[in-house]
């Protein structure tokens, strides 16, 4: 008697997991069809408030590979800019160079001040992190703006604007980094008798070296992009020479611009990829 | 006089977690006191308190005699540097050299702008390698420390503490992440240091068959309260269970 009961007993228990285990598959499958329901539902409300006609949209785009290919293709003429070309280009690049190697130097003792393994004062350390916050999530393109007013139309302007926002990125990035890697270290030190400043030296800049290096590439690669963005602002660089052709309905030449920023974008990253895995 | 003492210690983390509950106990200079206990019980607490890395919520905590408690930041450095520090993941800087990473236990005797120049005497210098050739490190002197095993790591910061000349070492769980050839060395340093040097050594412990081979006395930690405090002669396997509050076959210890 008593086994029987067991064994039904125990027969229950695995129905009652399995149809456990169903149910949880049915509600996965469900959920994933509400969802489906609601984006299309979204993308139908949206389009009719906007008057967007996706038939009309997709039949555009033959008719635009066309324009493409008839004027955004560089002739001869535009070729002869080359020179003038690269050499704004190059321009723009160092500035970006100079941009993010100023705002490296003064956003690292920054970030030294916002970092837990440090841990100067909680009350600096949070109005650290709220200025970095609010340098960084105003773009590089409204700094512009702003800075136009004061500075005009000249290459501090970019410069500035550029390092504003590279200083807010860098500092953020660099606290994460400095908490993530050298927390450990920097305990140890503390722990010998190091004052706060022999641990800056002896032990978050060796162990944090290559994550901040690596930020300060990326920067670099992400400001010679902003750079003509900002350039069309400041009437300065790469970007004033693409806003100059493209008003003279010159396409050739400014799509030779926009493909020699492609490349030189390119090649800076597979440069900094290398520098990145010789300091790791 | 004992060179380490705690009154009516208690620690509360965010006014609400106590680790520790009126934790009383001393130890004498030259002693190898092992510490265990379950995960969470506090031992980490009551060696980070000693150093200060760790600041007790009230209570007196002596060392030589020296209320650290009311250390400021000055005094606080004048006792760590007497105090090294083991860890259970070593946290040496890894990208440096040995000789750079055991060199660093003197940053504490130096003034600010010495120390963060990195000028070292000649003498720290040729210290510093003797101590290493006697870890049997000679070899990875110049060596980045993330090249190491686990085991020659734990011997460089065993040589970054004895650098630092200090009359007590405090062990954090030294061989927790260690294969048990590995431990065997590090705990056979360790009781070589005590035993030579009369260093007293303070050890966090998980592995109960260990302390009781290597200290003279055992304090036992349950929920941060002392439930043992004595030789590992007496420690009874109907202690061990109180520690660890399981019951009999539950334990690690237990089988074979």
């Amino acid at each position: 008697m008593l086994v029987e009961k067991m064994n039904i007993n125990n027969h229950l228990q695995k129905d009652n997991r399995s149809q456990k285990q169903i149910s949880i598959f049915i509600k996965r499958k469900r959920i994933f069809l509400i969802t489906f329901l609601i984006v299309i539902v979204l993308y139908a409300a949206a389009s009719i408030a906007t008057n967007y006609d996706a038939i009309k949209g997709l039949a555009s785009i033959p008719k635009a590979i066309v324009w493409i290919t008839k004027n955004l293709i560089p002739n001869e003429k535009s070729w002869e800019r080359l020179p003038k070309i690269l050499s704004k280009l190059i321009e723009s690049s160092l500035l970006s160079v100079a941009v993010t190697v100023c705002a490296a130097a003064c956003a690292f003792p920054f970030s030294l001040l916002g970092t837990r393994t440090v841990k100067v004062n909680l009350w600096i350390a949070r109005i650290v992190r709220i200025t970095a916050a609010f340098f960084r999530n105003v773009p590089s393109v409204v700094w512009a703006i702003l800075l136009l007013f004061s500075f005009g139309q000249n290459i501090l302007t970019g410069f500035l604007a550029l390092f504003f926002t590279t200083f807010g990125m860098l500092t953020r990035a660099f606290i994460e980094s400095i908490d993530e890697v050298s927390s450990n270290c920097v305990e140890a030190l503390n722990a010998a008798g190091a004052t706060s400043l022999q641990t800056v030296f002896h032990g978050i800049i060796p162990s944090s070296m290559p994550q901040l290096v690596s930020w300060i590439l990326y920067m670099i690669e992400l400001n010679i992009r902003d750079s003509t963005l900002i350039g069309l602002l400041t009437a300065t660089g790469i970007g004033a020479m693409f806003d100059l052709y493209y008003k003279r309905m010159d396409y050739g030449s400014a799509s030779l611009v926009v493909i020699f920023i492609v490349i030189l974008v390119i090649g800076i990253e597979l440069i900094s990829n290398k520098i990145r895995k010789v300091i790791m | 006089m004992s060179i380490v003492e705690f009154r009516n210690v208690n620690k509360i983390y965010n006014k609400t977690t106590k680790a520790l509950t009126d934790v009383s106990f001393s130890v004498e200079k030259g002693e190898f006191v092992s510490i265990i206990g379950p995960s969470g019980s506090g031992k980490s607490t009551i060696l980070r308190c000693i150093n200060r890395l760790v600041d007790a919520t009230n209570g007196k905590i002596l060392f030589n005699g020296y209320d650290v408690s009311y250390a400021g930041k000055r005094e606080i450095r004048q006792v760590r540097k007497k105090i090294g520090m083991i860890f259970q993941h070593y946290n040496l800087v890894e990208r440096l050299s040995v000789i750079e990473n055991v060199l660093h236990g003197r940053l504490g005797h130096k003034s600010t702008i010495s120390g963060m120049l990195g000028y070292y005497s000649e003498q720290e210098k040729e210290k510093a390698f003797s101590i290493i050739e006697k870890l049997g490190l000679i070899e990875q002197a110049y060596k980045r420390c993330d090249e190491l095993s686990g085991g020659q790591k734990q011997r460089v910061s065993i040589a970054r503490s004895i650098m630092q000349e200090p009359s007590l070492i405090l062990c954090d769980e030294p061989i927790a992440s260690l294969d048990p050839n590995a431990s065997k060395i590090i705990m056979d340093q360790l009781n070589n240091i005590n035993k030579t040097m009369n260093i007293t050594c303070i050890l966090n412990l998980h592995q109960v068959d260990v302390a009781m081979r290597y200290s003279q006395r055992i304090i036992g930690l349950t929920s941060g309260k002392i439930v043992y405090d004595g030789p590992p002669e007496t420690l009874t396997k109907e202690k061990i269970y109180d520690i660890y509050q399981s019951n009999e076959g539950e334990l690690i210890t237990d089988v074979g």
